[in-house]
């Protein structure tokens, strides 16, 4: 309980920090966005405008009163970022939030769908290599996976979207979903979804099933050998649960945390995922935010990924215990 | 050294930290037993078992045999027999620290590819900006397809650059930028993670709160952010370290809580209660039983660094004053659509191909490494040489028994650095 609090008060820490930093980034680098955008609009607005007139402009388009004292500006900034005001966009014109809300779902569809197709598929697969340890499939699958661990997702991304994608025409080269569809819950438009959803997901999975077979062969390896294992076979336990209960079990254990950590760089990887299919999902606007210079819309997209990472990396970190007995109760979690 | 070892030559070679030489010596004349130490610290029966003695932790019977009989004769004293000169020492030092890991991870073939592959990058670094000629427009057919001509292998660009070139000029930049990038997380994980799993109570709190906070942050948004705020210059050490701006946090981590068990163990004790200062210990006792996981993780974040750099570099948001792989990528894309038509795919193909190979040598070099150091691979490992030792041993000149016992000395020796 003492682990629970303490764990959910980091995470809200974590996301203040954050919150801060992109303040403190905006608002105080010299020569930084602040100043940047300040040109602009005088360069827009020519010389006529009134210092006030100004300091407006930048309020709406940011959410800090550059006029108010600094401590002001960011008491300002916070209680606005709190009530879901991330400023407005320079590039678009349209508030930050109602262009970053919408794409939240798409990402996480993208990079959740991935991360689980890509687990799955590691561990059964490693399961199975363990199984045939030194089989010719044994070898050749550990090879595969030595390869695709080595193999960037936007490789496969470009070489995907190259040939199934205008080669072979096989799939949509970008978009959420065909545009003639109307959202909602028809079959048409789920189609469509995962019709141009595949690619994306494919590219992601694809590469992150070779690290997770790897690791979850060698885990099961090492237990294969265990003593309790022997003790459970002299104990005439059904295979099937030997195989899941006792092996697997303890096999997925160790990769929970490189879990936690894969949901950070899934969300880190889907940036560039989303623009290679200019799939508009949050990593997509950041970027696009950045080669227009669109700060509030730049900065918006960043706190929205932290957020989201925190919430997976906590809610993983609070499985754990449910997942593994032994952790239970906070402070025997170190190897200590 | 006392009279009557007939061989001092093999007596040298002996590790200083290594307890069993006596055992060593009796196996020499077994029947005469003049030295007094020998003697009076054990047997001949302890002394047959201790031949055959583990080559990997160091630790056998011999140590237990002196305390238990109870003599006045302490390993450490033992110790300061041994004479030894300068070169002698130098030499122990290069085969034990070099030579029996560089075998180990030639025996290898992941390590041996993998060394293969990071040694050619090195090369193509180091040597090929002064064999290939340098980059420039029209130095040939525009958008010429790879393996086409033998003047320009790779093809060429657009604008009739030749993409050989190109890769190779991109090479030194890409290098130093995984160099710092490494090199930065390695050593502020490092210190981070020893300082706060030795020192513990609430440095240590306070310390892991920070670190779990930065690794909590996504790190390829943050340097997006980072690289588009601060107007940083490209070079290519700056966006290493810009890369992987918080990586350190997860080794830090990781390093903490082995050290969090290195910390408690008796050596660490002897030197506590010895009075040896934290900072001594650290370096001495603690840092060098790391070693294994440092090395990997350097290998690992230098992988880290290309995927993250060219990914950034492919969508433009990161500044470059040289070429490299993802800038190419980039205008393959962009400039001539290496991805809608096929004409121009070759140009996208050949960075794309130049970081899987790369990728691919480091992971396995990372593999390797964990064999050189894992001390079961290595346990293995002495065994085959002692095998292979036996029977080199037959057709070679010298006695074959020496030979293995030599090299399974020094890998030996090797584990007991590693292990103490």
């Amino acid at each position: 309980m003492n682990y629970i609090i303490k764990r959910l008060g980091q995470a809200v820490l974590t996301v203040f920090v954050v919150v801060s930093f992109s303040f403190g980034l905006i608002r105080l680098l010299p020569g930084g966005p602040m100043d940047y955008l300040r040109a602009q609009i005088i360069q827009q607005g020519g010389s006529g405008l009134s210092q006030e007139a100004i300091n407006m402009r930048i309020e709406a388009q940011t959410g800090i009163d550059a006029s108010e004292p600094l401590h002001v500006q960011y008491v300002d900034y916070m209680f606005g970022l709190a009530q879901g005001d991330f400023g407005q966009s320079i590039w678009l014109g349209d508030p930050v939030a109602s262009i970053l809300g919408p794409a939240i779902p798409w990402t996480v569809f993208l990079t959740g769908t991935a991360l689980f197709l890509g687990f799955i598929i590691g561990i059964t697969l490693g399961a199975f290599m363990a199984y045939k340890e030194g089989s010719r499939f044994d070898v050749g699958a550990t090879g595969v996976g030595l390869f695709l661990n080595s193999t960037p997702n936007y490789v496969v991304g470009l070489l995907a979207l190259t040939f199934l994608g205008y080669q072979w025409k096989l799939f949509p080269t970008g978009g959420r979903y065909a545009s003639e569809l109307n959202e909602g819950f028809n079959i048409p438009f789920l189609l469509s979804v995962i019709h141009h959803g595949a690619l994306p997901i494919l590219s992601m999975a694809l590469v992150a099933f070779g690290g997770w077979a790897l690791n979850m062969r060698g885990n099961s390896i090492r237990i294969l050998g265990e003593d309790y294992l022997r003790v459970a076979r002299l104990r005439g336990l059904p295979t099937r649960r030997i195989a899941i209960r006792y092996v697997a079990r303890n096999a997925i254990l160790p990769m929970y945390t490189g879990l936690m950590i894969a949901i950070g760089v899934s969300f880190g990887g889907a940036i560039i995922i989303e623009n290679i299919f200019a799939y508009p999902g949050v990593g997509f606007y950041m970027i696009q935010s950045i080669n227009s210079r669109d700060y509030p819309l730049m900065m918006g997209a960043f706190i929205l990924i932290t957020v989201a990472m925190v919430i997976g990396i906590t809610i993983a970190d609070l499985t754990y215990g449910w997942l593994d007995p032994r952790a239970r109760g906070g402070g025997s979690r170190e190897s200590y | 050294m006392v009279g009557s070892i007939p061989v001092p030559e093999e007596v040298v070679r002996v590790s200083p930290t290594d307890d069993r030489h006596d055992a060593r010596d009796d196996t020499d004349d077994d029947h005469e037993i003049d030295d007094p130490l020998v003697e009076g610290v054990g047997g001949e029966t302890t002394l047959s078992t201790d031949t055959e003695g583990s080559p990997i932790t160091g630790h056998d019977h011999r140590g237990r045999a002196a305390t238990d009989g109870g003599t006045a004769v302490s390993d450490f004293e033992q110790t300061a027999e041994f004479t030894m000169s300068k070169n002698k020492r130098r030499r122990q030092w290069f085969e034990e620290k070099l030579l029996a890991p560089a075998r180990i991870a030639w025996s290898d073939w992941r390590a041996r590819t993998g060394l293969l592959v990071v040694v050619f990058y090195l090369l193509m670094g180091i040597l090929g900006p002064r064999i290939v000629a340098a980059p420039s427009p029209n130095q040939g057919p525009r958008l010429l397809g790879a393996f086409r001509s033998i003047e320009h292998p790779l093809g060429t660009t657009a604008s009739g650059v030749d993409l050989l070139s190109q890769t190779v000029y991109a090479t030194p930049a890409m290098l130093l930028m995984l160099a710092s990038g490494a090199v930065f997380t390695v050593m502020l994980g490092t210190v981070i993670g020893t300082a706060s799993g030795y020192k513990g109570g609430r440095f240590d709190n306070i310390l892991m709160t920070f670190n779990d906070m930065a690794m909590t942050i996504p790190g390829l948004p943050l340097t997006i952010v980072l690289a588009s705020a601060l107007q940083i210059e490209g070079h290519p050490i700056v966006i290493g370290i810009l890369i992987t701006v918080n990586a350190w946090a997860g080794l830090a981590r990781a390093i903490r809580s082995q050290v969090l068990t290195l910390r408690e163990s008796e050596y660490t004790e002897a030197s506590r209660i010895m009075g040896i200062g934290t900072p001594k210990i650290i370096v001495g006792d603690i840092v060098p039983n790391l070693m294994p996981y440092i090395t990997m993780n350097f290998v690992q974040q230098a992988r880290a660094v290309i995927f993250g750099s060219v990914g950034l570099y492919f969508l433009g948001v990161l500044p470059y004053t040289s070429n490299n792989w993802g800038v190419m990528m980039n205008a393959a894309v962009n400039r001539a659509g290496a991805t809608s038509s096929l004409m121009a795919f070759h140009w996208l193909l050949v960075p794309m191909l130049t970081i899987i190979v790369l990728a691919l040598g480091l992971t396995l070099l990372a593999q390797g490494a964990d064999r050189i150091f894992n001390p079961r691979v290595r346990a293995r490992h002495a065994e085959t040489i002692e095998d292979d030792g036996d029977q080199g041993g037959d057709t070679g000149d010298g006695p074959s028994t020496t030979d293995a016992l030599d090299d399974s000395r020094t890998s030996g020796g090797e584990g007991a650095m590693g292990g103490v």
